[in-house]
C-alpha cells in the first residue's frame, strides 16, 4: 500500500486546495518578474507583497501623478471595467480618493453602502457577494470591519479585489500612498527611520505602513501607550517603545502620527486625552528633534490638539496634504496594474 | 450509498489484533458476542457461526468503542445542524460508541425533564448517548441547577460548557453540592474580563492579522481556581479542552498533590496551531479554547503522554453552513470532529513515533471512561459489545460528503487521514460498517433494536 507520509509538525498545513488560499500573494504568472506586471492578483495587504510589486506601484504612481496636473485629467485604461466600491464603514476620504482613482481611469463605478446593522438583521456579506458577482462585476473594493474580510471575497468571486480596509487589519493603500510619499523624497527607504505613534493595536494603517516599509528596507519604530501597543510586533522586526523621548532619540526621518479615538477615552486603553496628549501628543518641541528634513504624516482625520498640535500639522515638514494627493495617484497606479495594465502607463494613456 | 442497512447481530469478530488497554490485552485474536455482550476472546474460537454474524478484521485493529466526554449535538433546538441521531450517526462512523453531550442546548439540559428527553431521543440513536447536565439553573450562571434530579434521569456529568460559571462562589457551592453524589463538573476554563471579544489566541499572529486576541492566560487563571475550588470541596473536576502549556502546568501540579483533576484534550488542540488562521482568515479554524501555538501542541502532547492529561475528546461543535462561510470574527467558535478524531489522532501522536496504538486507544476508551466512572471501554466478558475495528494504514480523503454529521465544518476537508474505520459495534449490533469486500461504502445502520438498548447496562457504573 503506498503511504503518503505527512509531516509530523504540530503547525501542519491542511492539504486545501480553496482557490483564493493566500491568493494575494500567489504569483499570477510565473514568469512575471519582468514585464512589468504585478505578481499579486488581489491587494489584500502589504504584508507579503514583494518589493518589486510595490516599486512597480511606487513608480507607476508617479506616472499618474503627473496626468492629475494635466488639464484633462483622465485616461482610459479602465474602460468597459466596473469597478465596485463595497463599504461596510462610513468612510469619506477613502471612499472619494478611490471613486476618484476609477473615474480617472475610466471605470464604470458603481457605490454599494451597506451598513454592518444590516449584515446582523441577516443579509450576510455572502450574499452581497452573490448578488454583486450576478452583476459581472469586474474589481470590487471593499471596506470592511472584519479582519480578513477581502481574503473572504477572493474565495468567493472572482473579481480583483482592493482592501479599503479590513478591521484592525490592513489598508494597504493608505500604506503605499505613506510610503510613496516618503519615497518621493528620497527615493531609496534602506536605512530611513521612520516612527508610527498612537494606537497602533486597532490600527490597520500602522500594520500596512509597517509591512510594506520593512519590504522596502526602512526602519520601522512604534511608539504608544503600552495598552496599545502590541510587544509581539517586535516578533517582526519593529522597534516597540511606550517612551516618545527614547523613541525620537534614535533619530527620526520620518513620522506618522495616527488618529486616536476620541472612544479610547475612559476605557481600559486610556485614562484620558489630556494625558495622552501630554505624554504621546506630537508638538513643535517634539518635531524639532526629529532630523533635518523630516516628513511629518498623519493619515487623517486629525484630532488638532490631541496627538498633533497645529504648529506641527501646518508646519514647514507636514506633508498632510500631499498624502492626500498621493493617494488618489497610488489608487490610480493600484487599480491600474491590478487590472492587467504595465509599469509605465503614462504613454500608453496618451 | 445505502442508507438503510438493517442492524445485524455480530457474534465473532475474527482475525484481528485485539487491543485493550482496560485488560492489557493486545494480540491477534476472536471475540466472541453473545446477547450483546463480550462471551469469551481467545483464538480460533470462532468456529461454526454463520458468516453473515462474522467480521473478519484481518488486518485490522479491534478496540473497544471510542468514548466522547465532549460532544455538541445540538438537540433540543438547533436540529438544523445536528441531532442526538445525526451525531450519534457521525460518531459510529468515527468509532465513537459513546458520546456525552453537553447542555448548551436551547433550552439548556438543565433540568430532569431535557435530561430525559435527550436519553429518550438516544434510544433511536445508532450509538450510546449520555446527556450532561448543566451546573447553573437554565446555564445562566446565576443560582444551581437541580443535580440530583437530573442524576436520577442519567446525567452523568455536569457543566455549563461554552462558558466558565463566573462566580466563583456560585462555583463553589456547585462543587460542595455535586460532590454529595460524586458527579464530575467539567470545567470550561475561561476568564470573561480577559477574553471578551477575543476570535483568536492572542499573540504575534492575532497582533498581525489585527483580530481580537485571547490570551493563554484567560484559561489559566480560571483553571488555577477551579482547581484551587476542587482542592478546598474535594469534588471531582474535569478541565475541559485544555490549551496552553500554562494550564498543562496547573494540572500537573494539582495532580501531584493529590487533586481530584482531571482533564481532556481535543484531537485538535494537539494538531494545529494558530500561524493556520493568518493563511485565510477561515473561520473552519475558530474554536474556543482557540488555536495556539507550537510550543503548546507540544506541552498538550507531552501532558498526554505523561499522563497530566487523562484523555482525548473532541468537542465535536456543528455549525450551520451559512455561519461559518463569512467573517471570521462574526463567525461562531467550534469545528465538527468525531469523523476525524483517529486519523487526526493518530497523525499527531503515531505517525511521528510519540505514541502507540494502546496508548492513543486508552486515552479514546478507558482512560475516559474512568473520568466520568462510564459502563464502557473495555473487551472483557460480561462487558457491554461496544466494539470498533479500523484499519490503520487505510487512508481517506476528508470530503463533505464523507462527513456524517449534519453540519460540515470541519477545516480537514481536503486532508488525506491514515485509519479508516471498518465496522462499529455497539451492544453487539453492527451500526456502521465501511468493509472493503462490502457490496457498497459506508452503510450507517439506522437505529439498533431498542430490546439490546434497554436490555443494556446502566450508565455508569
Amino acid at each position: 500500500m503506498t503511504k503518503t507520509k505527512t509531516a509530523d509538525t504540530p503547525a501542519e498545513t491542511p492539504h486545501q486546495s480553496v482557490s483564493g488560499n493566500a491568493a494575494q500573494n500567489r504569483p499570477a504568472q510565473t514568469d512575471s518578474a519582468t514585464d512589468g506586471r504585478l505578481r499579486i492578483r488581489h491587494l489584500l495587504g502589504l504584508e507579503g507583497v514583494c518589493r518589486e510589486d510595490i516599486e512597480r506601484i511606487l513608480t507607476t504612481a508617479e506616472s499618474f501623478k503627473e496626468v492629475l496636473d494635466r488639464p484633462i485629467k483622465k485616461v482610459p485604461p479602465l474602460r468597459g471595467q466596473t469597478v465596485v466600491n463595497l463599504f461596510y464603514e462610513p468612510s469619506t476620504r477613502t471612499r472619494i480618493s478611490f471613486e476618484l482613482a476609477e473615474k480617472r481611469l475610466s471605470a464604470d463605478v458603481v457605490n454599494f453602502t451597506a451598513s454592518t446593522s444590516s449584515v446582523t438583521k441577516g443579509e450576510s456579506l455572502r450574499d452581497t457577494v452573490k448578488n454583486i458577482l450576478a452583476m459581472r462585476t469586474d474589481v470590487i473594493v471593499i471596506r470592511h470591519p472584519s479582519p480578513g474580510a477581502p481574503h473572504f471575497l477572493t474565495r468567493a468571486t472572482d473579481a480583483i479585489v482592493l482592501n479599503a480596509g479590513d478591521g484592525s487589519h490592513e489598508h494597504p493603500t493608505q500604506g503605499l500612498l505613506d510610503i510613496y510619499t516618503i519615497w518621493e523624497r528620497w527615493r531609496d527607504l534602506r536605512g530611513k527611520r521612520v516612527l508610527i505613534v498612537g494606537d497602533v493595536a486597532h490600527s490597520r494603517v500602522a500594520r500596512s505602513n509597517i509591512w510594506g516599509l520593512l519590504t522596502m528596507g526602512a526602519e520601522v519604530a512604534i511608539c504608544g501607550p503600552a495598552t496599545l501597543i502590541p510587544r509581539s510586533f517586535s516578533d517582526y522586526g519593529v522597534e516597540v517603545y511606550t517612551d516618545i523621548d527614547k523613541a525620537l532619540d534614535r533619530g527620526v526621518d520620518a513620522i506618522n502620527v495616527l488618529r486616536i479615538q476620541r472612544e479610547r477615552q475612559g476605557s481600559a486603553f486610556l485614562p484620558s486625552l489630556r494625558e495622552y496628549s501630554r505624554l504621546f501628543g506630537i508638538d513643535s518641541e517634539r518635531a524639532r528633534r526629529l532630523r533635518p528634513g523630516a516628513l511629518v504624516m498623519h493619515p487623517g482625520p486629525m484630532n488638532r490638539g490631541v496627538e498633533i498640535t497645529s504648529e506641527v500639522a501646518d508646519g514647514a515638514n507636514s506633508v498632510i496634504l500631499d498624502q492626500v494627493t498621493n493617494g488618489l495617484a497610488v489608487r490610480m497606479a493600484a487599480l491600474y496594474l491590478l487590472c492587467g495594465g504595465q509599469a509605465t502607463p503614462g504613454r500608453e494613456g496618451e | 450509498m445505502k442508507k438503510e442497512q438493517p442492524t445485524a447481530a455480530i457474534r465473532a469478530i475474527v482475525g484481528g489484533r485485539v487491543i485493550d488497554p482496560a485488560t492489557g490485552y493486545d494480540g491477534v485474536a476472536d471475540i466472541l458476542i453473545t446477547n450483546g455482550q463480550v462471551e469469551r476472546i481467545g483464538r480460533g474460537i470462532a468456529s461454526g457461526i454463520p458468516d453473515d454474524a462474522v467480521i473478519h478484521a484481518e488486518g485490522m485493529i479491534v478496540a473497544p468503542g471510542f468514548i466522547d466526554l465532549h460532544t455538541h449535538l445540538r438537540e433540543p433546538g438547533r436540529e438544523d445542524e445536528e441531532t442526538v441521531e445525526t451525531g450519534s450517526a457521525a460518531g459510529v462512523s468515527g468509532g465513537f460508541t459513546t458520546l456525552c453531550c453537553m447542555p448548551n442546548t436551547e433550552p439548556a439540559i438543565a433540568d430532569q425533564e431535557t435530561v430525559r428527553f435527550v436519553v429518550d431521543r438516544a434510544q433511536s440513536a445508532p450509538g450510546k448517548v449520555h446527556p450532561i447536565g448543566s451546573i447553573t439553573r437554565d446555564r445562566k450562571g446565576e443560582s444551581l441547577a437541580e443535580i440530583a434530579d437530573m442524576v436520577a434521569a442519567g446525567a452523568v456529568a455536569f457543566s455549563d460548557d461554552g462558558a466558565p460559571v463566573a462566580n466563583a462562589g456560585l462555583l463553589r457551592r456547585a462543587m460542595e453540592y455535586a460532590q454529595m453524589f460524586d458527579v464530575t463538573l467539567v470545567s470550561h476554563c475561561e476568564t470573561p474580563d480577559l477574553s471578551r471579544d477575543g476570535v483568536m489566541h492572542e499573540g504575534s499572529v492575532s497582533t498581525k492579522l489585527g483580530l481580537r486576541g485571547i490570551p493563554a492566560i484567560s484559561e489559566e487563571i480560571c483553571v488555577a481556581r477551579d482547581i484551587a475550588l476542587a482542592r478546598m470541596t474535594g469534588c471531582r473536576l474535569h478541565i475541559a479542552h485544555l490549551s496552553t502549556a500554562g494550564s498543562v502546568e496547573l494540572v500537573r501540579a494539582a495532580k501531584a498533590v493529590g487533586v481530584r483533576v482531571t482533564a481532556e484534550v481535543t484531537p485538535h488542540h494537539l494538531m494545529l496551531t494558530d500561524d493556520l488562521v493568518a493563511r485565510d482568515f477561515d473561520p473552519l479554524l475558530k474554536v474556543n479554547p482557540p488555536l495556539r501555538t507550537k510550543e503548546d501542541v507540544a506541552a498538550l502532547r507531552e501532558g498526554l503522554l505523561d499522563g497530566t492529561i487523562d484523555c482525548i475528546a473532541t468537542d465535536h461543535a456543528p455549525h450551520a453552513e451559512q455561519e461559518k462561510d463569512g467573517e471570521f470574527d462574526l463567525a461562531p467558535f467550534g469545528m465538527i470532529g468525531l469523523e476525524t478524531a483517529l486519523g487526526v489522532c493518530q497523525r499527531a501522536l503515531i505517525d511521528n513515533g510519540l505514541a502507540d496504538w494502546p496508548f492513543l486507544i486508552d486515552c479514546l476508551t478507558r482512560r475516559a471512561a474512568r473520568v466520568f466512572g462510564l459502563n464502557a471501554g473495555r473487551i472483557e466478558p460480561g462487558a457491554p459489545a461496544d466494539i470498533v475495528c479500523f484499519d490503520p494504514q487505510a487512508q481517506w480523503e476528508v470530503t463533505l460528503s464523507s462527513l456524517k454529521s449534519k453540519s460540515k465544518n470541519s477545516p480537514y476537508v481536503g486532508w488525506t487521514l491514515t485509519g479508516v474505520v471498518r465496522a462499529t459495534i455497539v451492544d453487539g449490533q453492527l451500526v456502521y460498517r465501511n468493509l472493503l469486500n462490502a457490496e457498497s461504502a459506508p452503510a450507517t445502520a439506522r437505529a439498533r433494536a431498542t430490546t439490546s438498548k434497554t436490555a443494556g447496562s446502566p450508565a455508569r457504573r
